[in-house]
């Protein structure tokens, strides 16, 4: 049936059509276009010299190798020796150096900053923040507040080692639970805390009438071995300064009752061996550099 | 399924019960309804004894399912007259519309649910806190959701549903099977259904774009493979001499889609009793297994099969015919031949093998010119026709659609070029290119063919409203331009900020800083999809109407089109 309309032309275009007809859907006979079929043996073409030069076919054991013995593993090593190679220049000189020798080279100084910038930013940024500005719980770099000292090499330490981590050399100091584990009544607990936030001058909730003797007797009898009877902290031990107005982890009334209810205890990851040795220099100044350094 | 084909099979048309004046049960009903009640029985004891509350959920579902389904042909089998619905009435076909109206709607509404989830992951990307730290909001479970809703809901209805519409007029012959399309049409849904739950309950084996875990892949194997043979037995029945390039794509993807199913999905449960399995691929294999899987479902799932809803609504909208039978032909076998190495491309600058990447590479360069013979096909079929575009919105967004086809089978050889890929690859600019063909390409062409089929199914005059249509047209083209050139920036941008290197030779930005660059990017994005959704809303508006217009068409329900009348 379809055969006896073989010479049908289509009056819009002039094409003839094939003769088929589906449903009333007919097809024109138009060729190939030029350029189209053109193309398409161009890329057919450059394929081919493609797989000439670059590893291309499997073999039964091998492949293909290509003439220009191009290897992506081969490629990467080039890579990475030329990054290598334009860090060469300081980074040596790095590796070599102690952390005051750094401290007192302007030009290490400033590459080990780059490098710690770097670093930081991957590695430390989630945590205390992209500029280290912190967040509760997660201490800000900063200021010149630091829990476990801000010397250069006390930094390196706390980086290396963490605190609270699995590391054997980790830094160990827990807030006590002294709520939770019954050291202390709750009306003890509370005058504590009004007297922790009377050190520093915070404002008292209205309808609150705060207990400071109690609070001060509570306080040197429970807190003052580690954080001193004058709240000044000590860095040996992790137990912060509760007299400079910095709060890791809030200073409203009821933050720090939890505080004292149920300890606090956060978690510095210790990073030797997940960073090379270079990357910690490096980023210990940077850290050190940060603003409060000491 | 066997049984069930025979019943009203190639092999047996016309070959009804002798008119004995007593009704019997086919074989098939008979059969099936054993089958379903066995299924039941099996399903209860499964949801005893499942290892968990998700696996017994799925289990009561399926149980509660077969039994619907008994229950389903018990009831058309008392309610059906003696013989089953003859092949032709009057010398004319005498087609099997209810699978393809059941699919349509399905579409619609598959479509809108996936449209509105890609909106919430959007709006979690940009931010973050709308995760609302649940695990059944969480983005990691949406996601899938998002896809799967889209790429084989809304894509699957549309093209289960085109293609038993397209194989019955242009073979002029019944959709073969009397329960057969039914089966396939309600058993891909219940796999949706099962899949879809599955993601939100936390059931996946983690393989993109092939979540569900062994007993949804199981099921849909059988729906599957009921849907070739209804399609194979449509197309041997047929009354014309030669079979129209539509059904060759069809029957490319169909087949296809079986083949990379089962490569892909070949794991091993760890009991009847629970939904975990064990994919028997490892390590770079199983990526290589996975991104052969996944390339091909684009190309044959998206692309072929959406190239038949093409060459069959495009020339029938336009009244036109196809451009070039010979382009036809070529392209059509140069796309089957290249896509399926394209794969490795996914791959480029990991620990597949070189070789693999090169493959990858150069066939993805060798398909953009086969492809592109499709968007010749498409477009030139317009020569004569152009006029229509301003007087037709569903013409106007099925031709653009095959411009956005055109954009993105350029795009994808162009970023399978291993320097591109360096740039581009993991980057939000891959998926500005994935949403290019997915809102350009499939969803319109997609839309394009509901437009058609709605007055053609439901024999209406015309739309409701080709206003209305006119609208969708613009707002959802906005909102599309709006998520592919935020995309584009993003994933640039991106892709820059992650190879930038101070003069020191460090990173010049760290990872965190280049999410926060992405955010105005995202904002823009969920923006779009929002006007997409916008305009999808609008459609099933306007389908909602036309089904429910009391106008009918005039009685022609015969070979021509009453749509296809000029429009005003």
């Amino acid at each position: 049936m379809a055969d006896t309309h073989k010479h049908e032309v289509d009056a819009v275009t002039g094409i003839s059509t094939t003769g088929h007809e589906w449903d009333g859907i007919r097809e024109l006979n138009n060729p190939l276009p030029r350029w189209w079929l053109w193309v398409f043996y161009l890329t057919i073409l450059w394929s081919v010299l493609y797989w000439i030069a670059y590893p291309a076919w499997p073999l039964v054991t091998s492949y293909t190798y290509g003439v220009l013995g191009w290897k992506s593993r081969e490629a990467i090593q080039t890579d990475l020796a030329d990054l290598r190679a334009q860090r060469a220049a300081f980074g040596d000189k790095l590796a070599a150096a102690s952390l005051e020798e750094i401290e007192q080279t302007p030009e290490l100084l400033a590459f080990a900053r780059a490098q710690g910038r770097a670093a930081f930013g991957d590695n430390c940024a989630p945590c205390h923040g992209a500029g280290g500005a912190g967040a509760k719980g997660y201490p800000n770099l900063n200021d010149d507040d630091w829990l476990w000292g801000g010397s250069l090499e006390q930094i390196q330490q706390t980086i290396l080692h963490g605190a609270r981590s699995a590391d054997a050399e980790a830094h160990v100091g827990d807030m006590p639970a002294f709520g939770r584990d019954g050291m202390l009544q709750r009306p003890e607990i509370v005058a504590a805390a009004d007297y922790v936030r009377s050190l520093s001058n915070l404002a008292v909730p209205a309808g609150v009438t705060p207990d400071l003797a109690k609070g001060k007797e509570v306080f040197e009898a429970n807190c003052a071995a580690c954080h001193g009877a004058d709240g000044k902290g000590n860095p040996e031990l992790g137990a912060p300064n509760l007299t400079d107005g910095i709060w890791l982890f809030g200073s409203d009334r009821d933050s720090v009752i939890a505080s004292i209810t149920n300890g606090r205890a956060g978690l510095m990851p210790a990073w030797s061996g997940r960073l090379d040795p270079t990357t910690i220099k490096a980023l210990t100044v940077y850290v050190h550099s940060l603003g409060g350094g000491k | 399924m066997r049984q069930e084909i025979s019943a009203d099979g190639p092999g047996a048309p016309g070959t009804r019960e002798p008119d004995d004046g007593g009704k019997h049960m086919s074989f098939g009903e008979g059969g099936l309804a054993v089958v379903f009640a066995l299924l039941t029985l099996a399903c209860l004891v499964v949801a005893a004894k499942a290892t968990d509350g998700a696996y017994a959920f799925h289990a009561y579902l399926s149980a509660l399912a077969s039994l619907a389904t008994v229950f389903v042909i018990l009831n058309r089998y008392t309610d059906r007259p003696a013989t089953l619905p003859p092949l032709e009435i009057d010398g004319k076909p005498n087609y099997n519309f209810g699978p393809v109206k059941f699919c349509t709607i399905a579409a619609v509404f598959w479509g809108i649910a996936g449209f509105l989830i890609g909106v919430i992951i959007a709006f979690q990307l940009a931010f973050p806190a709308l995760n609302f730290d649940l695990p059944w909001t969480a983005f990691g479970r949406l996601r899938p959701l998002h896809t799967s809703a889209v790429i084989f809901a809304f894509g699957g209805n549309v093209l289960i549903g085109t293609s038993f519409y397209v194989v019955q007029r242009t073979c002029r012959a019944r959709l073969a099977g009397y329960l057969a399309p039914w089966f396939v049409v309600l058993g891909y849904n219940f796999f949706i259904v099962i899949a879809g739950t599955g993601y939100l309950l936390g059931i996946t084996q983690g393989k993109e774009y092939a979540e569900p875990e062994w007993y949804a892949d199981l099921w849909l194997t059988i729906v599957w493979v009921a849907y070739l043979m209804v399609f194979l037995a449509t197309i041997w029945r047929r009354k014309e001499p030669h079979i129209y390039v539509a059904n060759w794509f069809y029957l490319a993807f169909i087949v296809t889609i079986a083949m990379l199913h089962l490569g892909n999905n070949a794991s091993i449960p760890v009991s009847v009793f629970s939904p975990k399995s064990y994919i028997v691929w490892a390590g770079v294999q199983d990526a290589m297994v996975q991104w052969w899987y996944g390339h091909n479902a684009v190309g044959f799932f998206l692309t072929a099969g959406f190239l038949a809803i093409m060459y069959y609504f495009i020339p029938k909208r336009a009244e036109r015919p196809v451009y070039s039978y010979r382009l036809s032909i070529i392209h059509f076998w140069a796309i089957i031949f290249l896509y399926i190495w394209a794969g490795p491309h996914h791959l480029h600058y990991t620990a597949l093998p070189d070789w693999a990447q090169t493959l990858g590479m150069t066939f993805s360069i060798m398909l953009w010119m086969p492809s592109w013979g499709g968007m010749i096909n498409g477009l030139m079929t317009l020569s004569g026709a152009w006029d229509k575009l301003r007087t037709d919105p569903v013409l106007r967004m099925m031709v653009v659609s095959v411009a956005f086809y055109g954009m993105a089978t350029f795009e994808g050889p162009l970023m399978s070029v291993k320097a591109v890929n360096s740039l581009s690859h993991y980057t939000d600019w891959t998926i500005g290119h994935v949403h290019a063909g997915a809102l350009g390409w499939v969803a319109y062409i997609s839309f394009g063919a509901v437009y058609c089929l709605v007055p053609w199914l439901w024999n209406k005059r015309e739309l409701y409203s080709l206003k209305l249509v006119n609208w969708h047209f613009w707002i959802s083209t906005i909102g599309i331009v709006f998520y592919i050139s935020a995309m584009w920036v993003a994933g640039i941008l991106q892709g820059l900020m992650w190879r930038a290197y101070t003069s020191l030779g460090f990173l010049e930005y760290s990872f965190i800083e280049t999410v926060d660059a992405m955010h105005p990017f995202y904002i823009i994005r969920a923006v779009g999809g929002v006007l997409f959704l916008i305009g999808a809303l609008l459609m099933a508006f306007n389908i909602y109407m036309t089904i429910r217009e009391p106008e009918a068409a005039a009685a022609d329900t015969g070979v021509r089109n009453p749509a296809l009348l000029p429009a005003e």
